[in-house]
């Protein structure tokens, strides 16, 4: 089993909406598609369940080419960021319209809206209708909806966007199980990069309608093809710092920073990128440099403190772990890890020492 | 502890209070006044106790316009529901056509009632009119001033022509917002056109639909001027629905003790039935 987009382009009037798309995605797998709002994760997931059609292009789903077959016509699911469930049903009654439509037993109707129902801890409130439930448990009852009717593709588009904190993690534990031993393709679609890393699969970076790289979430998160693939798959926002090297030097341009490293890459200017999470205000890692700051706003979460703070002409991002109790205005000092730097040449592509 | 008093917010409620004294509790209490007594007009009454209640409930006039106005009630709203529901469903979503349809679909509403009542009456009469000479030219024998079924026909056909607009309007309002996630949900789980509409559309109208109903029930059981203009309750007292009947007691031969009684009536029954139907609607709706 598998789905492939070939060459899917979808514009709509003047505007492309979807650039020239190749994609292939294998049978058990969660596929994460990760961007912001109007990446167009949202076009290609309808795209894929066929509920819009590509202006150019083609999809294949098991060699099949299934361009223009209807979504009636296609085994998949799909759940919004919305509570889609029908209003005047109650759950169970929700939970088995798609068992219905397709003319399943009752009997067997029963059995499986039972054990899902039991999965997302919905067996209490079969009787109830969506207006009485929490937002989680309405959010659950669709995910239901769509885990009864053993599709080959389950399409999620931001399901957890509409709730609130708590639900979030919880739901976003589960995700994953739910899915385990399950004969299908799933796919993701977040704005959040936590997302994709708790969940893990693969994943698809997407800006302005293109994808930008698509492999293992943990690959494409390490070790990011290129500079815009990792500024989307980073949160709190990446900071990004022109540099030279010459011999094993590495040097900020037009700050009195540098360090040595053992990348083997020719001299010249590149930039590179640090996760927020390698500058710290303590020393990590066996190879830090020291960078002085005035710090901007600092914000404590707790488990978490992250620092603005300006230096030279640059404004960077810091998270630290604990309460790191700073000042607005205060002059401080930071640790850059420099082992975890990411470097990035002049078209913006990332070099490797390999 | 010093609170300060403020009492000048009175003096923006007092204007309502006052104006809803004159125009709703006075002329009501003088209905209610006249409703128990016996007038013979300078001022002079005469206490008669319940007595034009009960002429009134046993008057084989009242039943009979009563009737009338229930027939014609609930043929307006088996038309106009199902119509005006079905147009809002074929009404363009977006583009151009929005606008067009819109305006089209207010004009209706925006007639005065004597002169949609006239302009039937002209369009309906059988000699010159482009309708009743058109209906007899195809041979049929249509004469809404002396037939009591084409009276009918005409009425209906004039309220429907007035007031399937407002329903295509709620209803239009009520379609536009139900967020187009639920129709690709259920797109997906393979549901048929009509299982959209049962199971989406329906339900989410509902308030909407219940308020159409109503609106239209209050109009439609209270209606006057069109019909008054168009046949004046006639053929003989064919198309003579309750208000009109009222009006004729009242004025027509000044009988002000029973029509004020009638007419108590005739509000309890648009009360009791607004309330029964809007209960009965709303029953599961306390939560949200």
């Amino acid at each position: 089993m598998s789905l492939e987009l070939k060459n899917v382009e979808k514009k709509v009037g003047i505007e492309t909406h979807i650039y020239s798309t190749n994609l292939k995605l294998e049978k058990n797998t969660i596929n994460i598609l990760l961007g912001s709002t109007l990446a167009g994760k949202t076009t290609l997931m309808q795209i894929m369940a066929g509920l819009d059609k590509p202006t150019s292009g083609e999809i294949w789903f098991n060699e099949e080419n299934v361009t223009g077959k209807e979504v009636q016509k296609r085994n998949c699911s799909m759940v919004y960021q919305q509570f889609i469930n029908y209003p005047n049903f109650t759950v169970f009654e929700n939970i088995a319209s798609p068992l219905k439509i397709t003319g399943v037993k009752s009997d067997e109707i029963k059995e499986r809206v039972g054990k899902v129902a039991e999965l997302l801890k919905l067996s209490a409130m079969l009787n109830k209708k969506p207006d009485e439930l929490s937002g989680g448990q309405q959010q659950r009852t669709a995910l239901a909806r769509a885990l009864v009717k053993d599709s080959d593709l389950i399409l999620l588009d931001e399901p957890l966007a509409n709730l609130d904190f708590k639900l979030r993690e919880e739901l976003r534990e589960e995700l994953p199980k739910l899915f385990e031993d399950r004969d299908c393709i799933v796919v993701y679609a977040t704005t959040e990069p936590l997302d994709a890393l708790m969940i893990g699969g693969n994943t698809a970076t997407l800006l302005e309608g293109r994808i930008i790289q698509y492999g293992e979430t943990l690959k494409v998160y390490n070790k990011p093809e290129n500079l815009i693939s990792a500024k989307v798959f980073s949160d709190p926002p990446m900071n990004i710092a022109e540099i030279s090297k010459s011999g094993d030097m590495f040097k900020l341009k037009d700050y009195n920073v540098q360090w040595k490293s053992d990348m083997k890459i020719k001299d010249g200017d590149y930039k590179i990128g640090i996760r927020p999470h390698n500058i710290t205000t303590y020393k990590e890692g066996n190879n830090s440099i020291e960078i002085n700051g005035k710090v901007l706003i600092s914000e404590l979460s707790g488990s978490e403190s992250l620092i603005h703070f300006t230096s030279g002409k640059l404004n960077w991002v810091s998270l630290s772990n604990g309460v790191q109790q700073k000042n607005i205005g205060e002059n401080t000092k930071l640790f850059m890890n420099v082992d975890e730097f990411l470097y990035f040449d002049a078209n913006n592509r990332l070099v490797t020492n390999g | 502890m010093n609170k300060t008093y403020n009492q000048k917010a009175w003096f923006f409620v007092v204007p309502v209070f006052v104006l809803v004294a004159f125009n709703a509790v006075v002329p009501l209490m003088t209905v209610v006044n006249y409703s128990f007594q016996e007038t013979f007009g300078s001022n002079v009454f005469a206490w008669e106790g319940t007595r034009w209640f009960k002429q009134i409930l046993h008057s084989e006039r009242f039943h009979a316009s009563l009737g009338r106005q229930f027939i014609f009630t609930f043929i307006i709203l088996l038309i106009q529901l199902p119509l005006g529901i079905a147009i809002a469903l074929t009404m363009p979503k977006k583009g151009w056509g929005v606008p067009v349809c819109l305006i089209l679909m207010s004009m209706p509403l925006l007639i005065p009632w004597n002169v949609v009542g006239a302009m039937w009456n002209i369009f309906a009469l059988p000699d010159i009119g482009f309708l009743g000479n058109s209906l007899n030219s195809l041979g049929f024998d249509y004469n809404f001033t002396q037939q009591s079924g084409d009276a009918w026909f005409t009425t209906i056909l004039m309220d429907v022509w007035h007031w399937t607009s407002l329903v295509v309007l709620l209803s239009y309002a009520g379609l536009n917002s139900i967020q187009p996630a639920y129709y690709q949900a259920a797109e997906i789980d393979g549901a048929s056109r009509w299982d959209i509409f049962r199971y989406i559309e329906l339900p989410k109208m509902k308030k909407v639909l219940t308020l159409a109903i109503l609106l239209r029930f209050m109009d439609s059981f209270m209606i006057y001027t069109e019909p008054f203009v168009l046949t004046g309750g006639g053929p003989g007292n064919a198309t003579n629905f309750l208000s009109l009947d009222l009006v004729k007691m009242a004025l027509g031969q000044f009988d002000l003790g029973p029509a004020a009684a009638m007419s108590l009536i005739y509000f309890l029954i648009v009360l009791l039935i607004c309330w029964v139907f809007y209960s009965l609607m709303m029953k599961n709706e306390g939560r949200t």
